[in-house]
């Protein structure tokens, strides 16, 4: 930003008000003439298409609000409303049900993408934490757009996952009657569950734009993992990555569509669509697949610890689960103090690189258990993968660069670049 | 001010520090004061309302309950299973050693002993129907439902098996079925709350 110094757009009146209030030349520097490395793949658009499913979904929601009735008495039944009489209602239900499931395969891959290239290292530890606080906000904000329906997983899910705070010594009770505003998942739940999920987004907007403000003091991270160091390692934002960007999120909202207007209800839960009766629990409770990974971990935990040679007991199985699936999400924000590698990118880490694929393997068998019912084999599955998730963090993440032997650094982006054509 | 020429102005800088950080350690601590008395309120407002504590009993007739047979009644949005125990079923809560129970509890302390008129009650089990886990309702109130290995309730959530007494034997749930606070107003109505 130029202090005082006259701006000099062609169109007079964005010059009148970039003096005034310089938001142009912000614009133009931060997404303009920023300088980023010039060897994205396309993994590096998710963050971006996450920002506009993210606008998305809180377009949607404000329209779907107008109809929507948080009280348990209509609540179902204005959902069936919007889905049979209000024009389109159909087409931005499915767009916001369905945006949430979207919503979460983007920042998972960018998250995973963060975790292959050692995007957390220094100095972008805050911008990585600024991300987990985004993923938690998330997690919060769906878990309570589920429960407006008001079917049968609304309220079952709603009730388990409440329920989880029980666990906590002494107080649990007490927060759980806070939380719901009675004495069971009622009209006052539904009431503030929907009070928050239409302010949530408006936090995650805000955590947002700290992510980006952040991510723009560094600058960002690259697959080689090394720091551009000239102008020949850097292009311009536009017109290179706009460009990009674009087509990647084409080929994404193309999915999107497929999804919206072919399998609208493939991701969701039939179990939804009965009414919510506190009288009688669904045979089988599961959270949206987004959760399942983080289910597992909960129901992993089955033993009781005792305090040594008494039968007081010191963590009950359900405390167990709490702390387990909590410390999950602990894992990442610690991550970038647990792996104590130098160098960012598994692309020159041959051992990390087959650890990383064991590991989304992992994942992805946590969220397979997390789906199926409580029972064996299952359990044991889910325990083993449950350890290897956290073994990735505790034990791998902090040891393997002792024994890992690096493959040859490139000097700088452009030298990797060339080299490869 | 700190140009301003001083015989003192070593030890007054001093002084004025020192005098500055506790004008704004108090002023800090005011505020902080300040701001937990505007958030109590609202804070306080998500708990139970007043028209929702005032819900809080239920009256209920057992006449129609026969021997053997299970009534569920609501109770602050909650489930409350009544069960009229056969004497099999007693007999098998009342003999289960205390070693097996995670969280022991003889029979005759969840049922009401010398009730209305003085009489026990022991065939009479009335207990919130949550499930101590994560709240989900067991099955077993019907004859065709499944009760577990212990004449009692099963929770399909991550099953957890109650006795015929509603304590909890196996599976992941920490505490036995509570026993919400009722009374009988005669002998064939209790007041549940
Ligand atoms: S809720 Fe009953 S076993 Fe988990």
């Amino acid at each position: 930003m130029s202090h005082g110094s006259p701006s000099s757009f062609k169109n007079p009146v964005i010059n009148w008000i970039d003096t005034r209030l310089p938001i142009f030349t912000m614009l133009q520097k931060e997404y303009g003439t920023f300088p980023t490395p010039k060897n994205f793949n396309y993994l590096w658009s998710f963050g971006g298409i996450a920002m506009v499913m993210l606008t998305t979904m809180i377009l949607t929601g404000i329209f779907l609000a107008m109809y929507y009735t948080p009280s348990t008495g209509h609540a179902f039944d204005s959902v069936e409303r919007i889905m049979r009489d209000v024009n389109y209602g159909w087409l931005i239900r499915y767009i916001h049900m369905n945006g949430a499931s979207l919503f979460f395969i983007a920042v998972y891959v960018h998250i995973f993408r963060g975790v292959y290239y050692g995007s957390y290292k220094a100095p972008r530890e805050l911008l990585w934490i600024l991300g987990v606080v985004i993923l938690l906000l998330m997690m919060a904000t769906a878990f309570m757009g589920y429960v407006l329906p008001w079917g049968q997983m609304s309220f079952w899910g709603a009730t388990v996952i409440t329920n989880l705070f029980s666990a906590i010594p002494v107080v649990g009770d007490k927060i759980v009657t806070w939380l719901w505003g009675g004495f069971s998942v009622d009209n006052p739940t539904l009431n503030r569950f929907f009070a928050l999920h239409y302010l949530l987004p408006f936090v995650i907007f805000a955590v947002v734009f700290l992510h980006v403000a952040a991510l723009h003091v560094s600058g960002s991270n690259n697959p080689t993992g090394i720091e551009p160091q000239t102008d020949k390692d850097t292009v311009p934002f536009h017109p290179y990555y706009t460009a990009k960007d674009c087509f990647a999120l084409v080929l994404f909202l193309i999915f999107y569509a497929l999804i919206v207007f072919y399998a609208p209800n493939a991701l969701g839960d039939p179990d939804n669509y009965i009414p919510a009766n506190p009288m009688v629990t669904p045979a089988h409770i599961v959270p949206e697949w987004y959760f399942l990974p983080f289910y597992a971990i909960l129901r992993s935990f089955v033993w009781d610890i005792h305090i040594p040679f008494t039968s007081v007991v010191l963590i009950s199985s359900k405390l167990g689960g709490v702390l387990l699936m909590f410390g999950s999400i602990v894992m990442l924000l610690l991550l970038p103090w647990l792996d104590r590698s130098k160098v960012r990118s598994a692309v020159f880490r041959p051992i990390y690189k087959k650890v990383f694929w064991l590991f989304v393997l992992d994942c992805l068998i946590l969220g397979y258990i997390g789906g199926k019912p409580p029972e064996a084999p299952y359990v044991m599955i889910g325990q083993f993968a449950t350890a290897f998730y956290f073994a990735f963090f505790l034990i791998l993440s902090p040891l393997l660069p002792k024994y890992e032997k690096i493959l040859p650094l490139p000097k700088s982006i452009s030298e990797a670049v060339l080299k490869k054509s | 001010m700190a140009e301003t020429p001083s015989p003192h102005a070593a030890s007054d800088c001093c002084h004025d520090e020192e005098r500055r950080d506790f004008l704004a350690l108090t002023a800090g601590a005011m505020a902080g004061v300040g701001a937990c008395c505007a958030a109590y309120p609202l804070i306080q407002s998500m708990n139970p309302a007043a028209d929702v504590l005032a819900l809080a009993s239920t009256e209920v007739d057992l006449s129609q309950v026969k021997e053997g047979q299970s009534l569920t009644v609501v109770w602050r949005g909650k489930p409350v299973f009544i069960r009229r125990r056969t004497q099999a079923e007693i007999n098998e809560a009342r003999t289960a050693p205390m070693s097996d129970l995670k969280d022991p509890q003889k029979d005759e302390d969840r049922v009401k002993q010398s009730a209305f008129g003085g009489k026990d009650m022991p065939e009479w089990l009335v207990m919130v129907g949550v499930c101590t886990h994560l709240g989900c309702v067991p099955l077993g109130q019907k004859p065709t439902d499944p009760h577990g290995e212990f004449d009692g309730w099963f929770c399909p959530c991550h099953g957890s098996q109650y006795d015929s007494s509603g304590r909890i034997r196996k599976g992941p749930a920490p505490k036995n079925l509570e026993v919400p606070p009722y009374q009988f107003t005669d002998a064939n109505h209790i007041k549940i709350g």
